[in-house]
This record gives C-alpha cells, sequence and structure tokens, in this order.
C-alpha cells in the first residue's frame, strides 16, 4: 500500500540504489543484523544485541537482551525486566495505549497476553499503521493484561504454533486435570513435580492449582519471579521455595513448580517418589510428551494456537502479514492462497522451546 | 470405548509397572467379557491388519477438516503419526465414544473393510465425529493396524490374576498359542475351571537365575543335573492329535521355518511335548548363532541354506506325555521318560535329548565349564534333580552358570541420562578402544555400578563435558572401566568394525589410565576363528 513518503518519489530515472530506498522506506519496521529496526523512530524492538534504544515487548530472555543504551516497555513489565538487564540498565515506562512520539513515528504498547507487562507495539507514521505483537495469547490469564487485536494495515505476528493440530483446550479444563492429578497423587503419597518456564508460564499455574489440596513449593528460580508478580499486584496462592537446606521433609502431597532445566539436576533428588509433569503447547503432540519423559503433559500455553491465530489475523483488519519465530511457512502459504500479502520475518526470536536442552542458563540453580 | 481410550492413555502415561497393573486391573474390574476378550486381544500385542488405506484416511480428513493436502503433510511431518495427525486435525464435537468396545470393534472397525468407498468414507466420518480427540487417536490405531502400548505380558497377566484371583501361571498359560477374542475365551481365561483346552497350546517357559552365588553353596552335586547352556533358539514341540507345532519363547509358531523338524516331529507320539532348543547343527556339531541367525528372518529358505545350516531340536525335559501333563514330577524322573520316549519314536539325531554333564565333584564341573567356548554353548545349566517344572523364573531350582564373559578396558567418552528414577543423573554410557592413536567408540553399556559410584561418575560427567549434542554429553577421557560382554563378532554396522553383545560394566578401573585402555586389535583378536 503506499505510503505517503513515497509521494516523493516520482523520479522516472530511478538508480536502483533509490529503489532499493524506495523499497526500504516502505518498510516502516525492517530486520537488520541486530533486530527489528524502525528507521523514522530510530528504535529497534527487541533487539538480539545492543542497541541505542530497545523497546520491549516481554522480558524472556530471546526477546529482552542486555547492554543497550536505554529500554522502553510497559510499566506493568518494569520489574520482571529490571531484573533481568543489568542493573543500572536504563529503563522508560509507558502505560498501556498511551501514544508518545519517538522520531516521526507515534508510538504505543498495548496488551499482548502473553507474561506479565507484555506488548504489542502499534507504530503509526503518516496515516500507516504497523503492529509488532511480539509474543501473544488470546485465551484468558489472571496473571496479565489481556490481549486485543488492534486495527493495522501490516500485522507483524508471532507462529510459534503455526499449524492446524495446535487448537488448545480450555485452560479450566485443563487446571481441572492438573488439579485431579495432583490430589490422586497426594492421595498416593507421592509429591507432584511441574516443569513449567519461571517467567510466565509457572505464575499462570499457580494461579489455577487448587491450594486446599496441599502446599505448593516452587524452585528458586520461580520464586524469585513470583515475588516480582506479587509485587506488581498479581494475585498468586502462598508459596514456599523448596531450595537449600529443607531436604529433610516429608515432600509427598506437595506440588512443586520448576523450570524445566531442574528435570536433570540433582535439586530432583530429594523429593523421593514423584509423579513428573510438562507444562506446554507442545504436550499436544504425543511424541514431544514423550521425548520429555515425563509422567503427564499437560496443554497450557502462553502463544496463541491456531484458530487464535487466524482470527487475530483476520481482526486487525492487516492486509500484509509478516510472520516471525515459528515454522512460518505453512502459516505463510495458508494467507497467500487466502489472499494476503504474507512474508516471513527472519528473527532470531525462538518462541517456547521445544528443548529441555536450550532451557536459559538463568533458569538454572546452582546444584542442591 | 470411552473406558478402553481411557486406559490406552493412563498405560501410555506412566513408565511405571504398578501404575500399569492397577490400570488395568481397574479396567477389567468392570468391564464385560467380550469386551475383556478384545482388551486382551490388543494389549498382548495382536493386531488387525490395516483396513483402510493411507490414501483413503487422508483423504477423508482433508475432505471433514477443509484443510489443503499440502497443509494435512506439513501437519503430518511435525507429529510424525497418521493416526495422531488425524486425530488432532479434526473438528472436537465434545461427544465420546458411547458403546461397548466390542460394537465398536465389530460394528464400527472390523466391517470398513468389506463396505464400498463411498460407505466406508460416511462410516468413518461418523465414528470420528462421536470421539473426542484422544478416542479418535485410539480408533485410528485400531484401524490402522498399529495399535501398540507398552505392556509387558507378565504385566497383563498379573492385572488378569489381580481381578481374578487365578494364579498368574494358570493365566499365563491359558495365553499361550492361538485363541479367538470371544467372551467364552475371556471367561475361561479369568474363570476358575480351566475347560477344554486348544490342543495346540504350549505351557509357559520355565526360565533360569543367572547363578550369584558360590557354586560350592548349591549342596551335594549329586542333587543336581547338568547339561550345556545351548545358544540357540529356545522352543516347545508338541505333537497333540496328529498335527505338530512349534513354538518360540515369543510365542510364535515356527515349525514352517524348520522343515528338518517337521517329519521327526511327526515321528513323535501322540500327547508329547518337548521342552528344547533349536540348533544349528552340522556333521561339526553345534554351530555358531551367528549361523543360526542367517536362517531366522528368511522368508523363504532355499536348499543352499537348508545344506549349509540344517537344524536339530535338542529336547532338555518333557512335559507332557501320552496327553499327561509331567510339570510336577521330579525332573529326574522327566528325565528318563525323555530319554526313552525320544528313543521309542526313533526321532534321534533330529530329535535327540540334550546330553547331561557328568561330573562328581563341583570342581570337576568347573573345569568342565571351562570348555564352554571350544564346545560352542554358553556355559552350563544347573537343575535340581527333584524340580518340578515351574512357571516362570523360579529361584532356586534352576540356575545358569556362564562361562566368565569375555572382558575389556575402554574408555567413557560420551554419556546420556537415564529414564525413570535415574532420570536426573547421567547413567548411559558409550566407550571406546583405542585404534591408531584414536578413540573409537565400540559399546554402550548402562549397568553393573553401585548408587555411589553412578553419582560419582555423573559428577565427573556434568564438570568435564566437551561438548552437547541433545541429549548426550561427549565427556573427557579420563575414565577407564573394565567391560564385560557374552559374545563378539565382526560387523560391517559398526564404525569400530566390531559387535559386542550383552555388554556390561564389570568395574572402575580407577587404577588404569586412558592410555591404558584396550585396543581394537585386541578386541578383534577375541574373535573366535
Amino acid at each position: 500500500m503506499p505510503a505517503s513518503h513515497q509521494t516523493n518519489c516520482l523520479a522516472t530515472d530511478l538508480t536502483n540504489a533509490d529503489r532499493h530506498l524506495q523499497f526500504v522506506m516502505s518498510q516502516l519496521v525492517t530486520v537488520t543484523d541486530r533486530g527489528l529496526y524502525c528507521e523514522r523512530g530510530d528504535f529497534y524492538i527487541d533487539p538480539w544485541l545492543p542497541v541505542a534504544r530497545a523497546i520491549i515487548t516481554h522480558a524472556h530472555g530471546d526477546h529482552a537482551c542486555r547492554g543497550s543504551g536505554r529500554y522502553l516497555t510497559t510499566d506493568r513489565g518494569l520489574g520482571v525486566l529490571a531484573s533481568r538487564l543489568d542493573p543500572d540498565a536504563v529503563i522508560d515506562t509507558v502505560p498501556y495505549g498511551d501514544s508518545m512520539t519517538i522520531g516521526d513515528a507515534a508510538v504505543s504498547l498495548h496488551p499482548a497476553g502473553h507474561i506479565l507487562g507484555s506488548a504489542q507495539v502499534r507504530i503509526e507514521l503518516h496515516g500507516e499503521v504497523w503492529v509488532i505483537s511480539g509474543d501473544y495469547k488470546v485465551a484468558p490469564d489472571p496473571t496479565c493484561d489481556p490481549f486485543a487485536p488492534l486495527a493495522c494495515d501490516t500485522f507483524v505476528t508471532e507462529c510459534t504454533f503455526g499449524l492446524p493440530i495446535y487448537q488448545w483446550p480450555s485452560a479450566a479444563d485443563v487446571f481441572e486435570e492438573i488439579n485431579n492429578w495432583w490430589r490422586s497423587n497426594r492421595d498416593e503419597g507421592r509429591a507432584s513435580v511441574i516443569f513449567a518456564y519461571s517467567l510466565g508460564k509457572a505464575q499462570r499455574v499457580l494461579a489455577g492449582l487448587d491450594a486446599t489440596i496441599g502446599p505448593i513449593m516452587c524452585h528458586g528460580a520461580v520464586q524469585r519471579v513470583n515475588a516480582e508478580y506479587r509485587q506488581a499486584g498479581v494475585c498468586l496462592p502462598e508459596t514456599e521455595h523448596a531450595g537449600l537446606g529443607v531436604d529433610k521433609r516429608d515432600w509427598s502431597g506437595a506440588i512443586m513448580i520448576a523450570p524445566p532445566s531442574a528435570k536433570a539436576s540433582p535439586w530432583m533428588r530429594k523429593f523421593g517418589d514423584v509423579s513428573t509433569a510438562f507444562v506446554s503447547g507442545w504436550m499436544q503432540v504425543r511424541g514431544a510428551r514423550r521425548r520429555r519423559s515425563v509422567d503427564r503433559g499437560f496443554v497450557i500455553s502462553d502463544h496463541t494456537d491456531w484458530p487464535g491465530l487466524l482470527d487475530t489475523i483476520q481482526a486487525t483488519g492487516a492486509r500484509r502479514i509478516l510472520a516471525t519465530h515459528g515454522r512460518t511457512g505453512p502459516l505463510v502459504r495458508w494467507l497467500r492462497e487466502s489472499g494476503y500479502e504474507a512474508d516471513t520475518l527472519k528473527t532470531e526470536y525462538v518462541g517456547e522451546h521445544d528443548d529441555a536442552e536450550i532451557d536459559r542458563a538463568d533458569e538454572q540453580e546452582p546444584e542442591a | 470405548m470411552k473406558q478402553f481410550a481411557a486406559l490406552y492413555q493412563s498405560l501410555d502415561e506412566t513408565t511405571k509397572s504398578n501404575r500399569k497393573i492397577a490400570a488395568m486391573r481397574d479396567y477389567f474390574a468392570v468391564c464385560s467379557p467380550e469386551d475383556g476378550a478384545w482388551a486382551v486381544h490388543f494389549l498382548s500385542g495382536r493386531r488387525f491388519k490395516r483396513l483402510i488405506s493411507t490414501k483413503e484416511l487422508r483423504e477423508c480428513c482433508l475432505q471433514l477438516s477443509g484443510i489443503s493436502g499440502w497443509m494435512f503433510d506439513e501437519c503430518y511431518s511435525s507429529v510424525g503419526d497418521l493416526a495422531e495427525t488425524i486425530a488432532l486435525l479434526l473438528p472436537d464435537q465434545g461427544r465420546h465414544g458411547e458403546g461397548s468396545l466390542t460394537k465398536w470393534i465389530e460394528q464400527d472397525i472390523r466391517a470398513l473393510a468389506q463396505m464400498s468407498e463411498g460407505d466406508r468414507r460416511q462410516a468413518l466420518a461418523a465414528s470420528w465425529a462421536a470421539l473426542t480427540g484422544q478416542e479418535r487417536f485410539v480408533f485410528n490405531k485400531l484401524v490402522t493396524g498399529s495399535f501398540r502400548v507398552g505392556v509387558a505380558h507378565g504385566m497383563l497377566v498379573r492385572a488378569l490374576s489381580q481381578v481374578s484371583g487365578v494364579d498368574t501361571r494358570v493365566i499365563a498359560h491359558r495365553l499361550m498359542g492361538t485363541w479367538e477374542p470371544t467372551a467364552e475365551f475371556y471367561q475361561s481365561l479369568i474363570g476358575p475351571d480351566a475347560g477344554q483346552t486348544d490342543h495346540s497350546k504350549p505351557y509357559p517357559f520355565c526360565l533360569a537365575h543367572p547363578l550369584a552365588s558360590k557354586i560350592s553353596d548349591l549342596g551335594e552335586i549329586s542333587d543336581w543335573l547338568m547339561e550345556w547352556k545351548w545358544d540357540g533358539i529356545r522352543g516347545q514341540l508338541i505333537r497333540r492329535d496328529g498335527q505338530s507345532f512349534l513354538w518360540s519363547r515369543g510365542e510364535e509358531p515356527v515349525l514352517e521355518r524348520f522343515p528338518e523338524l517337521i517329519g521327526p516331529a511327526a515321528a513323535l507320539a501322540n500327547g508329547t511335548v518337548l521342552d528344547g532348543e533349536i540348533l544349528a547343527w552340522d556333521a561339526s556339531g553345534v554351530l555358531p548363532f551367528g549361523e543360526m541367525q542367517r536362517r531366522i528372518g528368511r522368508k523363504t529358505l532355499g536348499a543352499k541354506l537348508l545344506k549349509e545350516v540344517p537344524v536339530r531340536f535338542v529336547a532338555f525335559d518333557l512335559l507332557e506325555e501320552q496327553g499327561l501333563d509331567l510339570r510336577s514330577l521330579p525332573l529326574k524322573e522327566r528325565r528318563q521318560r525323555l530319554e526313552s520316549s525320544l528313543a521309542n519314536a526313533q526321532v534321534e539325531p533330529a530329535i535327540m535329548p540334550s546330553p547331561l554333564v557328568a561330573a562328581a565333584t563341583w570342581v570337576e564341573l568347573s573345569q568342565q565349564r571351562e570348555a564352554s567356548r571350544e564346545l560352542r554353548v554358553e556355559g552350563v545349566m544347573l537343575k535340581r534333580a527333584d524340580s518340578p517344572y515351574s512357571v516362570g523364573r523360579v529361584t532356586g531350582l534352576w540356575w545358569k552358570w556362564k562361562t566368565t564373559a569375555y572382558t575389556v578396558d575402554a574408555v567413557l567418552i560420551y554419556a546420556q541420562r537415564g529414564s525413570g528414577r535415574r532420570a536426573s543423573l547421567y547413567t548411559d554410557y558409550t566407550f571406546a578402544a583405542w585404534s591408531d592413536g584414536q578413540l573409537v567408540p565400540f559399546a554402550k553399556a548402562y549397568s553393573g555400578l553401585t548408587d555411589e559410584e553412578i553419582r560419582e561418575v555423573d559428577r565427573f560427567i556434568r564438570q568435564h563435558t566437551i561438548e552437547q549434542f541433545g541429549p548426550v554429553r561427549s565427556v573427557l577421557p579420563e575414565l577407564v572401566f573394565e567391560l564385560a560382554f557374552e559374545g563378539i563378532q565382526l560387523s560391517k554396522r559398526h564404525k569400530s568394525g566390531v559387535a559386542v553383545r550383552f555388554p556390561r560394566i564389570a568395574r572402575w578401573r580407577r587404577d588404569k589410565r586412558p592410555e591404558q585402555a584396550d585396543s581394537l586389535e585386541t578386541l578383534q583378536s577375541l574373535i573366535r576363528q
């Protein structure tokens, strides 16, 4: 679609360089070797290398890299982001929905429903609107502000679960399953251990647990994030730290929440007879469940499923869709066959990991 | 169908035997006899042939889900299982598979094979719409003949025994051989009375434990009968009602694969059941197991192979004579009857008694055992002369006393995490031997260390990892272990050029440096010429 700044380029004898420039100018946001870049505002969105100015959609490691000059995030997300950056990092915040001018562009952040403080980035220039979704989910989650689609011309969407085999069951049903599993483990004298990412997923799981069943214990990595969530006013059930110095207790009947990396660590050894579960969208597929070698796989994701992806794209009214991380090929082809202008935007985000081996190092706790 | 799919899910969700047994027991406790029969059928690994082609299933799924063929293929390649891909792609209508397993098997599944293509599509669509995703998955697995579930036979037997109060040995026997999954079968399986037994039915095999104690602890040698421990295929040869059957330990009928035994088997008296070993045996005597392997797995046996690798049935027990079950008689008596029965039938040497190993003292026996490798046997079997023929592995009556294994010193170079209770420890190791200054991997081994040693090795691995590839870590080549194994042969499929049989860790050689570990040449020199 023609953007107004292109109307200056009426010359008939464009050089190749000019043509290239014209193409770049039609892209409000481009991919550079440092990350998604908005030239007209001179800022990056979730850069993977240090830059002068970075807008951060959410605090997960693949979106929030250390060392940039200045950061902008939502006020709700300040706590979780600050604890993942260097102590002297400069972080500006803005409330959801407030518009600010950066360079030539009007920029605002809107709830993405992914984790606490997560945002979609809306950029407007001369009437043209781009929305960069960051990671998002459309299903309700009591631990973060709900996602709402934004009208735009170009929608840059994540695509972690970009296949129609990914259709999430209702979270209420899954939490009922989780609580039943915990209850029956307790009745049989076993401890329950849930593996979930320490930032976001763990808190969403906590919020769905029925605390009347038994004590809820957390791995240190999860417990730290819980404190940040509580500080931001998110209501979580009472939790205890299952760390050092508490080896000599009876764990049966308790539920432990731990990052996936803890599964292979000596931390696990103190619990005796346990039943283990992994909570992730990947658990939809039996093979992924079996590769994890846990007793149970519960399908709860902080990313949107396939129907949510299609509904969101339709709700934005965007004609051009750029898909980032995940297997984007099938979505892009599907969109093209349905009349959209669609392409893959090659980024270095990883979305929801499919493998315990690439769990982030900062989720590891010293061996206990 | 709902209950059976739920059972499948419980079995699939746990790796623990007790939980699997409990899940099956709970299912059998409430199911109808027909459903019980079908459940036993599938849980014991019996399957239908594929009832409907992949192409037809795929097309039917495309039509119902409205997705295009390329998208289906993308999904399939991501999931890796056709039955599951279809189960995930079809819309869930919130309906459970009502009706019994038997109704589903007979009316909705088996009937598909006889229908016209159009009717079949309609029937499939109706079935899929009436099931949840998980039930659809099980349904698809049954329809495509690919239903598998991780249940060992012994677990199924224990579940049935717990639910019926019938002894596991009786259940195991009733499950042997061929049977049809009918209500009558199920009732006779779990009922108190044996009823009429099928004349092809073998007895459950009696198995021996490896000798764990000192040989002299077994008491008087005169209380024992000794035989060679053969390295062939264990089998039960049956002659009843003018028909012959040869069953392998895996309960497969294998007589057709050994045509040279058909004539001799027919010469046995009716009502005879022999337990023994099928061995490759030519004019020079018994042949290595490798020769027998040339015959296993061949669909058709050429005249050349039959000539090069002839077989014999070497019998070491008589379980039935003149239709009478002899299993409770003492071995000594069964042995005498075995010898006279084979002599009367004039079937030697095609069917011959396994020779006894004569020794007056344990010392003499262990000297005889030293000759095992030259005799191409694995060692000696020790059976109490007064022992009955028991079901399964019973302690104290039969022992296998194998020859000392081969041993070499090897270097630990890769490690992988264990499973189950050892999932947090690196317990699965790959070992290497030297060749031209390089360490070449040749064996994987899992056991043989104490828990304490495992923890120590685990710590070493974590602190000395060179690289990680997925679940595998390459480790600084520092630790030397003595590996024991049962056999070794040349192999084109292994990088090292040798394949070892049943490798395990004998001990940790803390006294050895990696340079002192053995070489591949040493390994090759162990291969019998």
